[in-house]
């Protein structure tokens, strides 16, 4: 799946300026360590932690995209250093819970 | 690996308690490991257990150092910090135990896998700690990836 496929769902907003990419695959969790050891290139992170080290992991494995549940944001020193790195930030008006389960439907 | 270097070496501060610039050091290791055209597999390999270890220092240590070498065969990651020194690494090593504050486990850290990640993702691992500090000593081979 295209990160642009999941940016046309409802309530799915790219909150930085960054390319296309595929999403191949899923990983959801708020504790650092756990992402850290369970990531894989690809995925995207579904989680409700906003603070620059989420952007650090993210960037380390090379995930496609972090998604913030809950319609959670991150703020504009950590959106920037994202940007930077190549990751995408998307912020969804839905619960982890649903989040995953639209990610699943669309193949992920 | 080609034959333009033959030992590469930086060293890295890490301070205690600046969770905002932790993660700058393995963001720069694994810059440094690309641009020597070494397998992507492993630089994300040595990357993570970098970060864990700079994420350690930061949350448990006074303080630090990060030092990577790279010669033809081998990374090698050493972490050496000032104290105050892991009391059981034994009970430190176990997946899950963790001495982090409520604080800390609010950021998402302190999950008790930081060391237990180290030791995943490196090919050779030894710690050894006094309350004078913690070095932690990590290799990987280069040339081991398939791809």
């Amino acid at each position: 799946m295209k990160l642009s496929q999941l940016l046309d769902r409802d309530g799915f907003t790219l909150m930085n300026a960054v390319g296309d990419r595929d999403v191949t695959g899923g990983i959801c969790g708020d504790l650092l360590s756990w992402v850290m050891a369970r990531g894989k290139r690809g995925m995207a992170w579904v989680t409700v932690q906003t603070h620059m080290n989420v952007v650090a992991v993210a960037s380390l494995h090379e995930f496609s995209c972090v998604i913030l549940a809950d319609g959670c944001v991150m703020d504009e020193e950590a959106l920037r250093k994202a940007e930077t790195e190549g990751v995408a930030i998307v912020s969804a008006a839905h619960p982890a819970y649903a989040i995953c389960g639209i990610l699943h439907d669309m193949g992920v | 690996m080609d034959d333009r270097f033959f030992v590469h070496r930086e060293e890295y501060p890490i301070t205690a308690g600046d969770f905002s610039a932790a993660g700058d050091a393995s963001a720069r290791i694994k810059y440094v490991l690309r641009k020597l055209g070494i397998d992507s597999a492993l630089v994300r390999r040595a990357a993570i257990a970098a970060y864990e270890s700079e994420i350690n220092m930061v949350i448990h240590s006074a303080g630090g150092t990060l030092t990577l070498t790279v010669d033809r065969d081998t990374i090698r990651l050493l972490a050496r910090d000032r104290g105050p020194g892991i009391p059981d690494i034994d009970l430190a090593m176990q997946e899950g135990y963790s001495t982090a504050t409520e604080a800390i486990r609010e950021l998402g850290f302190g999950a008790g896998m930081g060391l237990p990640n180290m030791r995943r993702c490196s090919d050779r691992f030894t710690i050894r700690s006094s309350p004078g500090g913690t070095v932690i000593d990590m290799e990987f081979t280069i040339g081991k990836e398939s791809g």
